[in-house]
């Protein structure tokens, strides 16, 4: 497994425990054991509780981080994917289908990035197409007429920029996306479980609730592009991750999420499966409560709440 | 023959984004001195090459909207520096620059007037305002000329010339995609129409949201019109660009612009599809 720098001293400590351990069969050791597990979990609060913006970017792309589709295979059940916009093609880096969520029948739509080279290639790194966008508005309008709620999964490093891109019209489906998500007469919630940029992410992400996880990312650009744009040099991105402010516990403050998801120690990645235990009951808590307020009202609220949305004086 | 050979005449990318000094003004496309007045009598478009010289917000509203009907709106709404943002230079140092550099107070100009007659509510974008990005008060004056549209039931233009949205607003600007949407879609909801004017350049957040969602999509000819960037997408797919490529002549090609028109017939042009829905 990918380990970070920041991680090191923890992994030195824990070879040591290690070490240790295996010393018990001789002399009797336990109570250096027990200092030393000690030891170890206060290093890890204290170094996965103080990481820099730029640590949790590189958290949120951790290759062993689970993606949509393993939420989908391990929160729902009975999942069913629906291939094709009916118009172009089966965009590959946003999925989406049928699945159940304890009784409800839900439409799951997310991005989608590969963990091998090939698997990447094929998902095209999580970044869509026009078709991907044009693939998820069908699939809310068919949840829309048979009045299922939508769960959204957001992981992108972006839309793609490519010669297609523009000539399918990039900025038409993701414009026109959110156009129709603000106008759906079913419950919403958005999940930002690890990157979240730009237009490809705003592209699937207009909800009621907006969560998002612990270490993901979620802002207009990628550090390195913001470094690249603002200081005319890629080595910037520490410094433009923390001008930002593109974390979960930033942007909570500025009413762009609604709540923060935590993550199993050190991430996601560390522990899939707790992963998946935490958010399942959330989801269904989030759900349950949407599930409450009447159509006309749910757009209502929705609305209102992006039109809140930003920080000016008058 | 020189042994070097320039492969491209009329590199697109030198375009100035501001108008020189002096009596007379080099065309950027087809190298021709035009006498500056005359190119004021033009509106701004070279007379040889129809090339579509840059021009601020009020220019338009000087074009389209009938003489002493234009009343400015929603002027009291200013930019703040929520994030605290440092770059090589800070936010509010960069505002401080912009309002001085072209005594605009944002990025966008919204406002009521008159076209032949008949009131419009109208928003332009001034792309010499830190790049006409869309920051949070883009987005907010957008929302209200759109809720003005709303409550006095006339139709809505939108004039967007932006490189995107506002990185020194971080999330909140890209929050003003979904915002300017959703009030679009209510304008739909409610039959008001909403004309969309894309000129030089509207690329990044702008196009993809309420640039490109007009129930009219009209462009100026020439302009760059796109989602990301010419030279992120040559970063990415490493190779050069047709030319021409994101260009309003293609982009009408691809399906997403309903119709060219040129600055010289803009405000009959406009008329007509106002009238049309009236």
């Amino acid at each position: 497994m990918q380990i970070f720098d920041f991680e090191k001293p923890i992994i030195e400590l824990e070879q040591k425990l290690e070490e240790i351990r295996s010393l018990t069969g001789t002399i009797d050791m336990s109570k250096e054991v027990k200092e030393f597990e000690g030891k170890i979990l206060d290093l890890k609060h204290n170094i996965y509780n103080n990481l820099t913006r730029w640590q949790k970017v590189q958290i949120a792309r951790h290759p062993d981080r689970p993606y949509s589709l393993d939420y989908f295979t391990n929160i729902f059940e009975d999942f069913t994917e629906l291939h094709g916009d009916r118009k172009f093609a089966d965009d590959k880096a946003i999925i989406g289908g049928f699945a159940k969520l304890e009784n409800h029948s839900v439409m799951v739509v997310g991005q989608q990035k590969g963990r091998s080279t090939k698997d990447n290639l094929y998902r095209n790194f999580g970044m869509s197409n026009p078709d991907g966008y044009r693939k998820a508005a069908r699939l809310f309008k068919l949840a829309e007429k048979f009045n299922k709620p939508i769960i959204t999964f957001i992981d992108t490093p972006g839309a793609f920029p490519g010669i297609e891109a523009e000539e399918r019209g990039q900025a038409e489906a993701i414009a026109t996306n959110m156009m129709l998500m603000s106008d759906l007469k079913v419950p919403i919630i958005v999940v930002i479980i690890g990157e979240g940029a730009s237009g490809g992410a705003i592209g699937i992400g207009v909800g009621d609730r907006i969560l998002m996880f612990q270490f993901a990312w979620y802002s207009v650009i990628s550090p390195e592009s913001c470094s690249s744009i603002l200081w005319r040099s890629w080595d910037f991105k520490e410094q433009a991750a923390e001008a930002l402010k593109l974390s979960a516990d930033d942007l909570i403050q500025f009413n762009i999420i609604d709540r923060i998801i935590p993550e199993p120690v050190g991430g996601a990645h560390k522990n899939q499966d707790e992963m998946f235990k935490i958010l399942k009951p959330i989801l269904i808590q989030e759900l349950n409560e949407l599930l409450k307020i009447k159509p006309d009202k749910l757009v209502k609220q929705r609305k209102e709440k992006f039109y809140k949305m930003g920080v000016w004086e008058e | 023959m020189a042994w070097f050979v320039r492969s491209k005449q009329n590199i697109e990318d030198a375009k100035p984004a501001y108008m020189p000094d002096g009596l007379w003004t080099k065309c950027p496309t087809c190298g021709e001195m035009i006498y500056k007045k005359q190119l004021e009598e033009n509106y701004y478009v070279c007379y040889k090459c129809n090339y579509h010289f840059r021009i601020s917000g009020f220019d338009y509203i000087n074009y389209i909207i009938d003489e002493n009907t234009f009343k400015e709106t929603h002027t009291q709404i200013k930019s703040t520096d929520p994030l605290h943002f440092e770059d090589t230079k800070k936010y509010p140092d960069r505002l401080e620059e912009a309002y001085k550099k072209t005594s605009l107070n944002e990025a966008v100009t919204t406002g009521i007037g008159k076209v032949n007659g008949k009131e419009i509510s109208v928003a332009v974008m001034n792309f010499n305002f830190i790049g006409g990005s869309m920051g949070s008060v883009v987005g907010e004056k957008i929302f209200r000329a759109a809720k003005d549209a709303l409550q006095k039931k006339i139709p809505f233009l939108i004039i967007s010339a932006s490189g995107g949205a506002r990185m020194q607003e971080a999330a909140l600007s890209l929050m003003q995609m979904p915002k300017t949407a959703a009030i679009i879609a209510e304008l739909g909801n409610n039959q008001i129409p909403y004309i969309s004017l894309l000129t030089d350049p509207t690329t990044g957040g702008v196009t993809a949201s309420f640039a490109m969602l007009g129930d009219i999509n009209i462009a100026e000819p020439g302009a760059l019109i796109g989602f990301a960037g010419p030279r992120v997408i040559e970063q990415t797919i490493r190779k050069k660009l047709p030319q021409n490529f994101q260009r309003t002549e293609t982009v009408i090609e691809t399906g997403f612009i309903d119709l060219i028109v040129s600055r010289q017939n803009l405000k009959e042009q406009l008329f007509k599809i106002i009238n049309w829905f009236s």
